[in-house]
């Protein structure tokens, strides 16, 4: 069977979309970043409010990702979000690590953020996070300083000394 | 009066009926092309040939319009995300459009018109010449000879070509917005990186294109095989392959983004 130029064509086609695959995965997707199911340990959270978080949301400590959420179940029992995540193997975290919901800047994407805590005992797979901090609701904190505002100009009278009454309050 | 109604209803019953007994045609076709594939696979040099007619000769087509479409979006991503103070966003936006869909779809469309069109042009035109009734008297099955390697070419060739319309995309959306504008480098690629999931966006991008060139070559071979043994014949399912194959695309990318990307 003889070589011909079309070969060669189809050869250079067929590399340069290997090549391109492989940019994806590596510099765009960062196949490195991503985790595999047997490196992985899943761990479960209860939160009362989740904001906007959604799977594949990222997991991190200390800003460095260890972790993926996989999937946002409601508790029809207790009435709470079970929010399940896997967290590389490489990562260990104490049993007493406390999970938050967070926000990268002001309108960017929503993420868990684990804080390890001080037990001796490491947290394995299936465990659950019993301390949570559920996600900061913008129209909650709006509502509670309006809130509160109204109460203190309700209760501050037009010629008392202001500061004093804040004091007290 | 009724009788231009009834004309009516004739007309659409005819339509009716011809797109029924084309779909099932169709259907066996491709029953027929995957029942002799075998000669595409035992002699690759057919299928070869085919892949460079489809996918060497589309490269230039699409090469260029991943490096202006990445350009465009560079710009219009960094103009939309400036107002919101988020213009390190930029290459996550750039890196989601296209290897989600940009990527797969217009390449695909890309495709169809450059690739497609030349197939039911070439398999019309050897009906028209009667090429393929000689072939048949020779004992030679032209659906394993002609149908199939431009087939499988048209399916192997279009994911390649999606992978390399994205990738000069991002390249694109680089150029535009890092070495142009200004945005931080470090964080285009970064918070790109921190986003795309390679199994969830690139991986489900690949599947798309792969389904997509499978539509497309089989509409294309399908046109040509079945086109009218006239010059007005061929040049109308020449048309035909181009505008079926784009709203297929269309309607197929909605399906599959409903059941790949339901959970967002």
């Amino acid at each position: 069977m003889n070589r011909t130029t079309i070969d060669l064509w189809v050869g250079i086609f067929v590399t340069l979309g290997i090549a391109a695959v492989i940019f994806l995965a590596l510099k765009v997707g960062n196949l490195s970043t991503s985790f595999n199911s047997e490196q992985t340990y899943t761990i479960t959270a209860n939160f009362d409010n989740i904001g906007g978080l959604k799977a594949r949301a990222p997991v991190r400590s200390a800003g460095v990702v260890v972790g993926r959420v996989t999937s946002v179940q409601f508790d029809t029992k207790q009435y709470v979000a079970v929010v399940t995540m896997n967290i590389d193997e490489r990562y260990p975290f104490s049993k007493d690590t406390s999970a938050a919901i967070l926000t990268s800047g002001l309108l960017g994407e929503q993420y868990i953020g684990l804080k390890t805590g001080g037990d001796e005992d490491n947290l394995k797979n299936g465990d659950r996070l019993t301390i949570t901090q559920s996600a900061v609701v913008l129209e909650d904190l709006i509502g509670r300083f309006l809130f509160s505002s109204a109460e203190k100009s309700a209760s501050q009278p037009a010629a008392s000394n202001p500061p004093a009454a804040t004091a007290t309050e | 009066m009724l009788d231009q109604i009834a004309a009516g209803f004739r007309l659409v019953g005819r339509k009716v009926i011809n797109g029924i007994w084309r779909l099932g045609f169709i259907t066996r076709f491709l029953f027929a092309i995957l029942m002799y594939s075998g000669t595409s696979f035992r002699r690759f040099g057919l299928t070869i040939r085919e892949i460079y007619f489809a996918g060497v000769l589309s490269l230039i087509i699409i090469l260029i319009s991943g490096l202006f479409v990445g350009m465009v979006l560079g710009l219009q991503g960094y103009d939309t995300l400036q107002r919101y103070g988020s213009s390190d966003a930029l290459g996550v936006l750039v890196a989601l459009s296209l290897t989600r869909e940009l990527g797969p779809v217009i390449a695909a469309l890309l495709f169809a018109s450059r690739a497609g069109s030349a197939m039911t042009a070439e398999i019309g035109l050897m009906k028209t010449t009667e090429q393929l009734a000689a072939m048949e008297m020779m004992a030679v099955n032209p659906i394993a000879r002609v149908v199939a390697p431009r087939f499988w070419a048209g399916v192997l060739s279009m994911p390649l070509l999606a992978a390399m319309f994205s990738a000069m995309g991002v390249l694109g959306g680089y150029l535009v917005g890092v070495r142009l504008i200004g945005v931080d480098d470090g964080a285009f690629w970064s918070q790109m990186q921190s986003a795309v999931d390679f199994r969830f966006d690139i991986v489900n991008g690949i599947i798309k294109s792969v389904v997509f060139g499978i539509a497309i070559t089989l509409i294309s071979v399908f046109e040509g095989y079945d086109a009218p043994p006239t010059a007005e014949g061929v040049s109308g399912a020449t048309t035909r392959t181009v505008v079926t194959s784009s709203l297929v695309i269309l309607a197929l990318d909605f399906v599959l983004t409903a059941f790949m990307f339901k959970g967002i």
